[in-house]
């Protein structure tokens, strides 16, 4: 801090250097999980397609996705991407609401954003058991 | 002005609608494939086929693929505003995005037609 001390600036403003104790609101959490769950579901459109035509293409080649998706390792793999799907989904109707004016305080955003994150848990959960 | 070339319309607002209407379109789209798993006994190749032979699961599929591909460049193109600051660089992965999306629209044209 001793640089601080050599400046005109007020001295007593608040420092703080140490990331690791600034804590996103949960609203921010959110938006970013948002933005990350939107990118992961971009890149996965070429295999969503792929598997859209192969499993349209023949008996043959769906059941071989069929085959494909009974594995452990691709269910929970599929259960990422459908995880993906409804946080994003979730948060989007989120938004949608804030833009007719429901919620639009920042306490009601705040107990939105907690309710995104327990409806996805939810959601994702379910989805986890029906795949299973 | 701030120069907006690569996005989607050009203009904040048109994208912010466009975003929006493609949500609620995509949603629409996602309920009705849940709803289709979660009431259908034993989806099956058969099954399957004649979902996407009927002709308005084929328009609303081609309603989604289109809503999917805007929806999805005005999503990147906001993230790599916000977060790729070299406008070469910015740049690239725009052109790169644009062609992925537009040969996704063509190949998923391809797919709802071929059933």
């Amino acid at each position: 801090m001793g640089c601080g001390e050599s400046l005109t600036v007020k001295k007593n403003r608040p420092v703080n250097l140490r990331l690791t104790t600034i804590r996103f609101p949960c609203t921010a959490i959110v938006s970013i999980l948002h933005r990350a769950s939107g990118v992961i579901l971009f890149l996965f459109i070429p295999l969503l397609l792929w598997l859209l035509e192969k499993s349209l293409h023949s008996a043959a080649d769906f059941a071989a996705i069929s085959e494909c998706f009974a594995s452990p390792v691709s269910k929970l793999f599929l259960l990422g991407l459908v995880a993906a799907l409804s946080f994003h989904l979730i948060a989007g109707i989120r938004h949608l609401l804030m833009d007719i004016g429901v919620g639009e305080s920042k306490c009601a955003g705040t107990m939105s954003a907690i309710l995104v994150f327990i409806l996805s848990i939810i959601v994702i959960g379910l989805l986890g058991v029906w795949l299973w | 002005m701030v120069n907006n070339a690569l996005s989607f319309t050009g203009n904040g607002l048109r994208d912010w609608i466009v975003q929006r209407i493609t949500a609620v379109i995509l949603a629409l789209y996602t309920f009705f494939m849940v709803g289709y798993f979660l009431l259908t006994p034993e989806v099956n190749f058969t099954s399957w086929q004649t979902l996407f032979a009927s002709r308005w699961v084929s328009i609303f599929t081609l309603l989604a693929l289109g809503g999917l591909i805007l929806h999805s460049w005005v999503g990147i193109w906001t993230i790599l505003t916000d977060y790729v600051k070299p406008a070469a660089l910015r740049f690239t992965i725009e052109i790169i995005v644009i062609l992925a999306l537009i040969s996704y629209f063509v190949w998923g044209i391809e797919v709802i037609w071929s059933v």
